[in-house]
């Protein structure tokens, strides 16, 4: 939606063909485990564009339409309602969908959330005021649900396979630091134990840990990541492997450039190949394939952002900037991690490579530009002493 | 050919991404809430003030003509 809008503000007055499987016209996917879950927003809010401005734009959209081929030699794309369409370029941008758990397929009460359809689902058995909701998996979007469940007053179990939730990215402490949001808001967070099986003859009735514990559920929503939406391109000749592989300026064959969820590609800045599910990746990725497609990359810079996402967490508002890993330095550079308003700042290989604020906004901002910038840790460390 | 910006505060979360893209124009200080510099900043910055609205995850920041 963004690249397409971009195509047209760089002045492309051709036609342009907006595909997507979905029955709605583009929406926002943040506020879904947020205000929508929440009941404080109608869902038609989320809506992205407006009939009005669709006409403005004069895109031709093919909804509930899904691409099932596509032929870069004949420069087409098949959709599963036997219609072709031919293209001069195309960008990619199929995100990514949930990964779901075998065992709980035909399992009434059992969800994932994605798309607007869940969250509406998942709102009205919200409504319902179940007994008892369990979250598997606790990721960013699981914890989410968690806190927004809670926040409606409801039972919350949230189950972590890992030791620590948020370890993989956050590390130990810092995962530790938000796990503990969760405890201390009546979240019953339990990790180190996977989901072994779920029990109920139509509808859930309990989950089942792998060390035998069986939790109570009317409704679980599992949060065990997402997978790239890339089946449609098997044929295609594109090189798939985790997302659609793509060059430094997100071109991905001939005449095609990829962009969002879906889209891997080595970001220079980082000397890694890198997929993000974040928003304000898509929105500016999508951008600049778009660019990259209307004037040929000759003259552009290699797409090399620092990621950035916000999460919302019962009243604290998380952000996380760059790159981390478990094993990186910490450094807390400003607040306090008790008071739970603070911004820890990561360090590897002599770099400054990501900064987590806790309603630190400004910080977050201040440091993702230093990173950017490709600031020394020693650098950063000294500048934080500094303004302290 | 002027413009006006107007920021939409109750949607508004700052998140700061608008001051990373246009710092002469938007900031948000310590106290967590966004300061407008300059409403009606000229058309050297008009592109970063455009690209802050389209990136501004809450669509909270409207450009008016005039
Ligand atoms: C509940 C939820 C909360 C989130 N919260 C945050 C947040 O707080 N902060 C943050 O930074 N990010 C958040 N995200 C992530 C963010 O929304 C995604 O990174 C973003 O939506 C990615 O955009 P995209 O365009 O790449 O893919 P998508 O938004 O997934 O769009 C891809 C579209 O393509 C369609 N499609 C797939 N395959 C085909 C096909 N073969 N033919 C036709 N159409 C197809 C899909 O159905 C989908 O509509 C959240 C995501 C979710 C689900
Ligand atoms: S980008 Fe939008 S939400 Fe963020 S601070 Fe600016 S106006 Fe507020």
């Amino acid at each position: 939606m963004r690249a397409a809008e971009t195509l047209r503000s760089e002045g492309f007055d051709g036609t342009i063909h907006l595909i997507g499987d979905e029955p709605h016209l583009p929406y926002d996917r943040p506020p879904l485990s947020k205000q929508v879950l929440a009941g404080d927003w109608q869902p038609d809010r989320v809506a992205l564009t407006t009939p009005e401005k669709n006409e403005d734009l004069s895109f031709e959209w093919h909804l509930s339409s899904k691409a099932t081929q596509l032929n870069i030699a004949e420069k087409k794309i098949a959709l599963d309602s036997g219609q072709t369409i031919a293209y001069d370029g195309a960008i990619i941008a199929t995100g990514a969908r949930c990964i779901s758990l075998r065992m709980a397929e035909n399992l009434q009460g059992v969800y994932t959330l994605r798309g607007l359809d869940d969250a509406i689902a998942i709102r009205s058995e919200f409504d319902n005021s179940p007994q008892n909701v369990v979250v598997v998996g606790a990721g960013f979007i699981g914890a989410e649900v968690a806190a927004t469940a809670r926040q409606r007053g409801l039972n919350v179990t949230m189950i972590e396979a890992a030791e620590i939730p948020f370890e993989r990215v956050l590390g130990a402490e810092m995962g530790t630091v938000t796990a503990d949001v969760h405890r201390d808001n009546g979240v019953n967070v339990i990790t180190g134990t996977p989901v072994e099986s779920f029990k109920g003859q139509t509808r859930v009735e309990k989950v089942v840990l792998g060390d035998g514990t069986e939790l109570d559920a009317d409704v679980v929503i599992v949060g065990i990541g997402v997978r790239p939406n890339t089946e449609w391109l098997k044929d295609s000749g594109l090189v798939i492997d985790n997302g659609v592989i793509c060059d430094e300026k997100c071109q991905a064959g001939p005449g095609i450039v990829a962009a969002g969820d879906v889209a891997r590609w080595p970001n220079k800045l980082f000397n890694e190949q890198m997929r993000v599910e974040h928003w304000d990746n898509a929105v500016e990725q999508g951008v600049y394939a778009a660019r990259r497609l209307l004037h040929g990359g000759q003259s552009m810079d290699p797409y090399a952002p620092t990621p950035w996402f916000w999460t919302d967490q019962f009243d604290r508002k998380i952000q996380l900037a760059g790159r981390t890993r478990p094993t990186d330095e910490i450094k807390v550079i400003t607040g306090s991690v008790e008071e739970r308003r603070f911004a820890t700042a990561y360090g590897r290989d002599g770099k400054l490579v990501g900064i987590l604020g806790f309603n630190r906004p400004r910080h977050v901002m201040q440091y993702k530009q230093m990173i950017s910038e490709g600031t020394s840790w020693d650098d950063a460390l000294n500048y934080a002493k500094e303004q302290s | 050919m002027g413009y006006r910006i107007q920021v939409d505060f109750d949607l508004c979360e700052s998140n700061a991404i608008c001051m990373q893209i246009a710092p002469e124009v938007f900031e948000v200080r310590d106290d967590d809430f966004l300061y407008i510099l300059n409403e009606e900043p000229g058309d050297e910055i008009k592109a970063q003030v455009e690209e802050a609205a389209q990136r501004c995850p809450k669509q909270a920041i409207a450009i008016a003509e005039g």
